[in-house]
């Protein structure tokens, strides 16, 4: 990521609690950081999940609870929820990774409806009422959370350490063989990587994430409830990622907020949202394969980039042929 | 003497539901040596690969590996001690260029690869050697391109950089010059040539005149069993070879 795309993601972050509804922003920074955690294994691991719900709605039940009944600070909180998405992924990413495609993306799903089945049951999740007046607190005991503006720029903060962390990985040595898994996974194999291993610490890592988006997201709604953990949100946030662009940086982010954008100004029309949503996808994936950002990026190469890398490739190659045939 | 086989495999059998593709199938390798596997169509060349690198578990059999029982390792950790194979299909990394598919198998070797919180400028210590390697195999000028965007010939040649960047011991190369025109296999021939000092190398290769000019040793597989054994003039005047091989080659 250039500095220049930073300044820019920290110059909107700044300003947009002035010109949309604050706590409105929170929730797409929340979903942004759930699909960009989403992203690190569908699109740069080539595994689809879909139990994701149990990581961000999990982290947000007991997150919440520490909170609430436990009266931990509201940042505790926050790493209760990163620690519960890890210990969940690595528990579900253990039991799924031998498992290849769709019977990969159906034990995640298997397993995140125990994880539903628990949220319904348990004692302390409250049931179908949901776990609700969690506290915001006051962040290390001094800035007060129940203010709007604290709470939006230390979600801010959150988000933008979170995307920072995934970018990162994404660059890491390890995020390169995650891409080498996704590209040929039998080669990466061959070469001597353990692939089950990196795609277990790659969905630990993207399940962690995942959960920190949902103890955030409980900390700014004071409450987590049963669709959080729900499979409809493990379906929205597949949604969300290939909407914006799988496998892009900036791909989820876009997707989250547009998929939450649409959910807020059509409300008034109640079911009618996922039918719309749903619409909306099935236009994309048809029309825009590659996602919003995805076709963008296409674009742009198609028409800068592009060119002068074709042009050195034709250089070359004539280059090559006469070294050939002298 | 037994340490001059690298690799020896011993009655391996391989089924698949009922019908048996490698039948008692006994292979020696001797260190340094270039040795060649063939036989017709569906003879169990690359299901032998498969069963010597853990891609199949094998049904029955041993494999012993300078000495060593790697009958049960999982193929990341016969990758890691030295055997690195190639695919029969060209197998890439499509979309990674082709300095970043080299660099994975340096990376391999290397290890430190699940650093995830570091970063990726520490790829670019492997990046003189990657193009040290493209280089030896004619793609330089190609180090910016994404693999998925060379024509076959070079991305066989890119396999190749990228198996060697791994610094196998043993290379076990599945028909590497196949699908390529004369020209192309010349080249390739002539960089396995060059490739395989210092090294030990198993190929599976169809193209005889291949064969004839990289390959020390020769084994024969037709059905699933060893026909014969021995060097190329040896094995090219055993009439059962004549009548199994070239029979079928000019049928
Ligand atoms: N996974 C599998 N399941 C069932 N049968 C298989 C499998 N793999 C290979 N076979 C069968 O085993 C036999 C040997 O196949 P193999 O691919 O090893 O042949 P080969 O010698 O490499 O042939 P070719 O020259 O065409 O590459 C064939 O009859 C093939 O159909
Ligand atoms: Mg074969």
């Amino acid at each position: 990521m250039t500095r220049k795309q930073w300044f820019l993601l920290l110059g909107l972050g700044v300003v947009a609690p002035f010109v949309l509804y604050p706590v409105f922003v929170m929730k797409m920074l929340c979903f942004a950081l759930f699909a960009c955690a989403f992203n690190l294994l569908l699109g740069y691991t080539g595994l689809l999940s879909f139990g994701h719900a149990a990581f961000f709605g999990g982290a947000a039940y007991v997150a919440g609870y520490a909170v609430k009944s436990w009266g931990v600070p509201p940042e505790i909180g926050i790493l209760i929820g990163l620690g519960v998405g890890a210990i969940l992924g690595a528990a579900v990413g253990a039991l799924a990774i031998r498992r290849q495609g769709i019977y990969f993306a159906m034990v995640t799903l298997a397993l995140a409806q125990i994880v539903y089945f628990v949220a319904v049951k348990a004692p302390f999740t409250g049931g179908e009422d949901g776990l609700q007046g969690i506290p915001r607190g006051r962040l290390f005991g001094i800035v007060d959370l129940n203010d709007t503006m604290n709470m939006y720029y230390f979600v801010l903060a959150i988000f933008l350490l979170a995307f920072w962390s995934i970018a990162r990985i994404i660059d890491s040595p390890f995020g390169q063989v995650l891409k080498a898994i996704r590209e040929n996974e039998a080669r990466a194999l061959s070469l001597g990587y353990d692939v089950d291993r990196f795609k277990l610490l790659a969905f630990v890592l993207s399940a962690a994430l995942a959960g920190l988006a949902g103890a955030t997201k409980a900390l700014v709604f004071q409450f987590a409830s049963l669709t959080d953990v729900h499979w409809t949100t493990s379906g929205e946030v597949v949604l969300m990622t290939l909407l914006g662009g799988v496998g892009t940086l900036f791909g989820p982010m876009v997707g989250a907020f547009t998929v939450v954008a649409l959910h807020s100004e059509l409300s008034a029309l109640g079911s009618w949202v996922t039918v719309i949503i749903g619409a909306t996808f099935i236009v994309c994936v048809l029309v825009f394969r590659r996602g919003i950002v995805g076709e963008l990026q296409a674009l742009a190469q198609r028409h800068f980039w592009g060119r002068r890398e074709a042009n050195e490739a034709e250089l070359a190659q004539i280059e090559q042929g006469s070294k050939s045939k002298p | 003497m037994e340490e001059d086989y690298i690799l020896e495999a011993k009655g391996l059998v391989k089924e698949f539901r009922g019908f048996v593709a490698v039948n008692g199938v006994d292979l020696k390798v001797r260190r340094g040596s270039i040795h060649a596997l063939i036989g017709p169509n569906g003879a169990g060349k690359t299901t032998v690969f498969n069963l010597l690198t853990k891609f199949l578990p094998v049904t029955r059999g041993q494999i012993l590996y300078q000495g060593r029982d790697i009958t049960h390792y999982s193929p990341a950790r016969v990758a890691q001690i030295g055997i690195v194979r190639s695919f029969q299909i060209s197998s890439v990394f499509p979309h990674l260029t082709a300095l970043e598919n080299v660099r994975l198998g340096l990376q391999a070797k290397a290890g430190g690869s699940f650093a995830f919180w570091r970063s990726g400028a520490l790829l670019h210590r492997f990046d003189e050697a990657a193009l040290a390697l493209l280089e030896q195999v004619g793609l330089r000028e190609y180090a910016k391109v994404m693999a998925v965007e060379l024509p076959y010939g070079r991305k066989r040649a890119l396999e190749i950089a990228t198996t060697l960047a791994a610094d196998p011991e043993l290379m076990l190369l599945d028909e590497p010059t196949q699908g390529m025109g004369t020209e192309d296999v010349e080249a390739i021939t002539a960089l396995l040539k060059r490739m395989a000092q210092g090294r030990t190398v198993l190929m599976v290769e169809h193209n005889l005149g291949v064969v004839a000019h990289l390959a020390d040793r020769i084994t024969v597989l037709q059905r699933g069993t060893v026909l014969a054994e021995g060097t190329y003039a040896e094995v090219s005047s055993n009439p059962e070879v004549i009548a199994a091989y070239l029979g079928v080659a000019h049928a």
